[in-house]
């Protein structure tokens, strides 16, 4: 009968995910096992044709349909105003509020904050690679007051980025130039930049803060004790 | 610059974003107008029903969990309206007796296969479909959701999902054969 022919090939799993196929909607895994499927069986590939020709003839047929008009858009404002006035209130949904908060931040915002972000892990990191790694001082003695780290040696220079520079463009920046953020973004988006790690005559310090001011990611650049 | 995601156009839209409302409808009504009028099949009715359908969406925005795509939740809104607005106006239904009727005026398959080709028979055939194969085929084959969406929009289990498209597609074929096409298939 054909009947039972016709739910022999409804029990092939395989086949009723051909539609999703074609659409492009299917899971990873099912669209797999799908491929490996058509390349084995010429009939199912045959059937699938006939799937990817309903797909584009529905795609034809509902974009024949054409569009509402803009009284559509008239109404439904008019709707809207009619509707009485609302307190704003926050959607409860934690996930668009995050969206949300990122969606507002501009690219260089973003761009600056992840470095911001990434040298703070990094300091952190450095600092716990320290206490675990350093060896255990015995006897030592030392007072609240003593100093403990070295404030930093080397020169260091002040400098502002340029709004369109990307995390990227400052990434390699810092790379070509051997520059390290010793600090920022501080107030004005500002990080002081170590370019040297020992310390150098003045004239040759003007000529590094020189040769950067002719970098076009960089706004602004002035050296620092 | 990214487009704002759906999502956060919703949550401007709970906070009374008139803004934030235009652009959704900007983005999504056509789709959602096309889908309407597959089922409803009156012009009028249908851009009646999208500025219902956005007037829900602005209403009740702040109730949006992110279950789900926002363009699945308004084509469930849609969904929902239509089928209220068709219960309300039976009469203008075009269903399955219908459809025979006007099959019963139409040419011979032979002669009608000879006026068009297969791409608007096929095309014809998909407008013969009853309101319930309609859904499923534009679902998934216009409107690009997946067997979870259809069954979130459609209130049914995914099983059924599959079957429901599975027969659309078969009452397709034999229509076409009707029409003097055979695929050869089921």
């Amino acid at each position: 009968m054909n009947t039972r022919k016709e739910d022999a090939s409804l029990d092939s799993d395989i086949e009723v995910l051909l539609p999703w196929h074609a659409a492009g909607t299917l899971g990873r895994r099912d669209a797999q096992r799908v491929e490996d499927a058509l390349a084995r069986d010429p009939e199912l590939a045959r059937r699938y044709a006939l799937v990817r020709e309903e797909l584009g003839e529905t795609i034809r047929l509902n974009e024949s349909l054409g569009a509402p008009s803009t009284r559509a858009l008239e109404r439904l404002f008019a709707k809207i105003d009619a509707e009485p006035a609302r307190r704003p209130a926050r959607a409860l949904n934690i996930g668009a509020r995050i969206a949300e908060f990122f969606a507002g931040l501009a690219p260089r915002t973003l761009a600056l904050s992840a470095i911001a972000a990434a040298v703070a892990i990094l300091l952190q990191a450095g600092f716990i690679a320290h206490v675990v790694l350093s060896p255990p001082t015995i006897g030592g003695y030392s007072t609240a007051s003593a100093p403990t780290t070295n404030p930093g040696t080397g020169e260091f220079t002040l400098v502002r980025f340029a709004p369109q520079a990307s995390m990227d463009d400052i990434s390699k920046f810092l790379a070509a130039n051997k520059l390290q953020i010793a600090a920022g973004p501080m107030a004005g988006g500002l990080y002081r930049l170590r370019v040297a790690d020992t310390r150098l005559p003045r004239s040759e310090v003007d000529r590094i803060v020189e040769r950067l001011r002719d970098d076009k990611l960089v706004s602004f650049i002035a050296a620092t004790d | 610059m990214q487009p704002t995601s759906d999502e956060v156009l919703i949550g401007r839209i709970a906070n009374g974003d008139r803004l934030a409302m235009q652009v959704l409808f900007a983005r999504h009504h056509v789709r959602v107008y096309r889908f309407v009028l597959r089922l409803v099949r009156n012009e009028a009715t249908a851009e009646d029903l999208i500025s219902e359908v956005f007037l829900d969406v602005w209403r009740q925005a702040g109730k949006f969990e992110s279950r789900s795509a926002v363009s699945t939740w308004i084509l469930g809104i849609a969904r929902f309206k239509a089928l209220t607005a068709l219960r309300k106006r039976a009469e203008e239904e075009l269903d399955d007796e219908t459809a025979d009727a006007i099959e019963d005026h139409a040419d011979d398959p032979e002669i009608a296969l000879a006026k068009k080709d297969t791409g608007s028979v096929l095309r014809e055939c998909l407008t013969r479909l009853s309101a319930e194969h309609r859904e499923v085929i534009d679902l998934v084959y216009y409107h690009e959701k997946s067997v979870e969406e259809v069954a979130a929009i459609v209130g049914i289990p995914e099983a059924t999902v599959k079957t429901r498209m599975f027969y659309a597609r078969r009452k397709l074929s034999e229509l076409l054969k009707e029409r003097g096409i055979d695929r050869g298939w089921p």
